[in-house]
């Protein structure tokens, strides 16, 4: 394969209160089983990507701890495969800066890696994106830089944040912008090769850049011919606590299901040995999605239920995204909510949250 | 000097399983699936790793394909060693020829070199046919402190059905004195489980002097354990106390799966003391739509439910149409099932498709209707074989 990837969480905000506490963006489960980062790697293994590394500042314990080696993407190889890369640089000649650190710190990787193209990402856009088609593009334009972007319908509160891309017909990039009302929402996603990417990086640091994105590459527009490449496929960003909630239950409709995890691609993530999940006589499931290992003797609506969940006799479950080995005592009753992992309910509790901003609770809590 | 393994485990997984009919077309019985996850072989084998066994030999025979694969190099085991590990061994041809496995004593026998070398002090050795949990370390445990050569594990059976089962006569400290195959007026209702413990060298002298008889079958139950006996050898039984069930005919199979459908199964799957390994298929979470019920049922990932499941088993990516009603079934993996399907106490192998509006019901009288593999259910046609 000619391409490397890199997923750069360095510049991405702790967005989500509660549920990024202890653990980074990246880290944070989502629909049901996966973790926000199983998307984008899953991408990039599916495309044939053999070297991938993660670029990582704070808080990756829970990160390093679902990667591993990376066996759940076949990444555990012997040459290659899987790098997790915390900071760990000492040199005391070093004048990098922001995410810069992370390339100049660990040109080895960049130089032990065969491939000669560099596709970069962040971790908050789930989509089911085929790297080989970008990189047929970025030939077939002889692009220098490839950006994807994703021309969305209808704006949302989250794109709101999103940079944007003013593209010609040509579809050249002119510019990089923050914009609010501009549907062509930038995927935080680019092609590269790898000799412009270690000259931008080398040049950024001695003009004491601090952003490769936004100091070395968005002011080169004009004088390298940076490409844009539309993903047309299934797509959401997440970036706050409400575009999680939304988009976790988006996942209840069925063609956004299929389309995220019936496709071409299959997403990957760390296994865990849980049995099927049981429904006991007189249990009502409607509309939800649910990890295997869950016990289910009460009443869940509209909501998204991970691995090892109990919920027990008369309790309520509406509209909520309940994390793993969460325990849903007899009679409570829990809608819009969003419980981080382990927490546990006791009997005849009420937590109720507003759709537009659901309760958050940390993990491990007893209420 | 050889690094010693303890106990090496030898687990018998050639069997063709007749009884199973349709669903060992293509597959040898260990592979059989069960309980919406598992193969039969993952519970020994699963059983292995948590009592401490890190080296099992797999003898394999009828249709490996599928259960090679399956074990690959033990992973979702935690059986992939350094030294020791899983080990698939089927027959093999040596320079002074070779021959199938011609019975359960003879498989063992042909791999006499596997064992020694991890030079144990004991063999276990297992059948890949049951369901159930046991800690093979407490039974060994019971066979040192007996001082025994042999231990056979035993469970009681009620009397009534004791006649159908291998029957041991105990003295009151388990010392066995006599066996009784299937015996019409049984004098204990101790049944042999098909698990045993030897003496790893008294075993070896009595395999090789099994091989060179003419007239054995080479059984462990027929040739070699009576042959111990007659010797005067230490014979223990050892009580296993707990859910135990052979799962050889379609019977017993669909039985055993609905077992686990009880309030409180005997069989618990959510034991995270005593998990169950078994290879994982990557499938998302299972989605129930507006329109499904689902009541006393066992689903598990990568299911698209839109019907109504009632007291059935749904294996991974399993979709249910609009309408269906499924119940006293067990569904295996990636059966496509269309829009207001009847199916009643039925078996429904791998990769089945069963199109809009057929019913699949036993006739009167009959127990329960097993579809093959692969099969394909045209609209509208009722089956009840």
């Amino acid at each position: 394969m000619e391409i490397m990837g890199v997923i750069n969480l360095d510049n991405e905000q702790d967005f989500l209160n509660e549920l990024t506490y202890f653990r980074c963006g990246a880290a944070v489960p989502f629909g049901g089983r996966y973790r926000l980062i199983d998307f984008v790697i899953s991408n990039m293994t599916n495309t044939g990507f053999i070297d991938i590394a993660v670029f990582t500042r704070r808080k990756y314990r829970s990160l390093m701890d679902h990667l591993g080696k990376g066996k759940s993407w076949d990444l555990d190889t012997k040459y290659g495969g899987l790098f997790i890369l915390p900071p760990d640089w000492n040199d005391p000649t070093d004048i990098s800066k922001g995410d810069l650190q992370h390339f100049h710190n660990n040109l080895d990787f960049f130089h032990r890696g065969k491939a000669e193209y560099v596709l970069i990402s962040g971790s908050q856009h789930v989509c089911g994106v085929n790297y080989q088609e970008v990189f047929d593009h970025h030939q077939k334009t002889e692009a220098d830089i490839t950006l994807i972007y994703k021309k969305v319908d209808i704006l949302e509160p989250e794109h709101k944040q999103c940079q944007k891309l003013a593209v010609t017909e040509e579809g050249r990039v002119v510019e990089v912008t923050n914009e609010e009302y501009n549907n062509n929402v930038y995927m935080n996603m680019y092609l590269i090769s790898k000799k412009l990417l270690l000259q931008l990086v080398e040049h950024g640091i001695a003009h004491g850049a601090t952003h490769l994105f936004n100091n070395c590459i968005t002011s080169e527009l004009k004088n390298i011919n940076v490409q844009a490449f539309e993903y047309k496929g299934v797509h959401c960003v997440i970036n706050s606590v409400q575009s999680y909630y939304k988009n976790n239950l988006k996942l209840l409709n069925p063609d956004f299901y299929r389309d995220l995890f019936f496709n071409e691609q299959t997403i990957n993530t760390k296994v865990k040995n849980e049995p099927p999940a049981r429904y006991s006589e007189g249990s009502h499931v409607s509309n939800s999605l649910v990890g295997n290992g869950c016990i289910i003797e009460g009443t869940v609506e509209n909501s998204i239920l991970f691995r090892g969940v109990k919920v027990h006799k008369n309790a309520i479950v509406k509209n909520c995204i309940i994390m793993q080995r969460c325990n849903i005592s007899e009679n409570a009753i829990l809608e819009n909510v969003i419980l981080d992992k382990e927490v546990s309910l006791t009997e005849g509790k009420r937590l109720i949250g507003n759709e537009q901003m659901p309760f958050v609770i940390p993990k491990r809590r007893v209420i | 000097m050889k690094r010693r393994k303890e106990c090496v485990a030898m687990l018998l997984a050639g069997g063709e399983g007749k009884r199973l009919q349709l669903l060992t077309k293509n597959l040898a019985k260990p592979a059989v699936y069960f309980g919406g996850k598992y193969r039969i072989i993952d519970f020994p084998l699963s059983n292995c790793t948590n009592s401490g066994i890190d080296t099992v030999g797999v003898l394999t025979q009828y249709q490996p394909l599928i259960l090679n694969s399956y074990i690959g190099i033990g992973s979702a085991w935690s059986l992939d060693r350094k030294h020791g590990g899983v080990s698939v061994l089927p027959p093999f041809q040596a320079q002074e020829g070779g021959d199938w496995y011609k019975g359960t004593a003879d498989a063992i026998y042909q791999n006499v070199n596997f064992i020694e070398q991890y030079n144990p002090k004991y063999v276990l050795v297992l059948s890949g046919d049951h369901i159930y949990k046991m800690d093979y370390a407490k039974m060994l445990h019971f066979h040192k402190e007996k001082e025994a050569d042999v231990t056979i594990s035993v469970i009681e059976v009620p009397w009534e059905e004791a006649s159908r089962f291998g029957i041991l006569n105990t003295t009151e400290d388990l010392c066995i004195h006599t066996f009784d195959e299937k015996p019409e007026n049984p004098q204990s209702n101790l049944a042999s489980m098909g698990i045993y413990i030897f003496n790893w060298d008294l075993l070896k002298r009595y395999l090789t002097e099994d091989a060179s008889n003419l007239r054995s079958s080479h059984d462990f139950g027929k040739d070699v354990l009576p042959k111990l006996l007659d010797d005067g050898k230490r014979l223990f039984a050892y009580q296993f106390d707990g859910y135990w069930k052979d799962v050889g005919t379609v019977e017993s199979l669909w039985e055993a799966n609905m077992d686990l459908l009880d309030d409180a199964p005997q069989f618990n799957l959510n034991d995270s003391n005593w998990r169950m390994y078994s290879v994982n298929p990557n499938q998302p979470p299972q989605y129930i739509s507006q329109k499904a019920t689902v009541n006393r049922a066992l689903i598990n990932e990568g299911c698209l439910v839109d019907g109504s499941i009632d007291h059935s088993i749904l294996f991974f990516g399993v979709h249910v149409g609009e309408g269906s009603r499924i119940s006293d079934s067990v569904i295996m993996p990636n059966v496509k099932i269309g829009k207001n399907v009847i199916i009643e106490k039925a078996i429904i192998g791998e990769n089945t498709v069963i199109e809009d509006g057929a019913v699949v019901r036993a006739k009167e009288g009959q127990k329960i209707t097993l579809i093959g593999e692969n099969s394909h259910i045209f609209a509208s046609v009722v089956v009840n074989n």
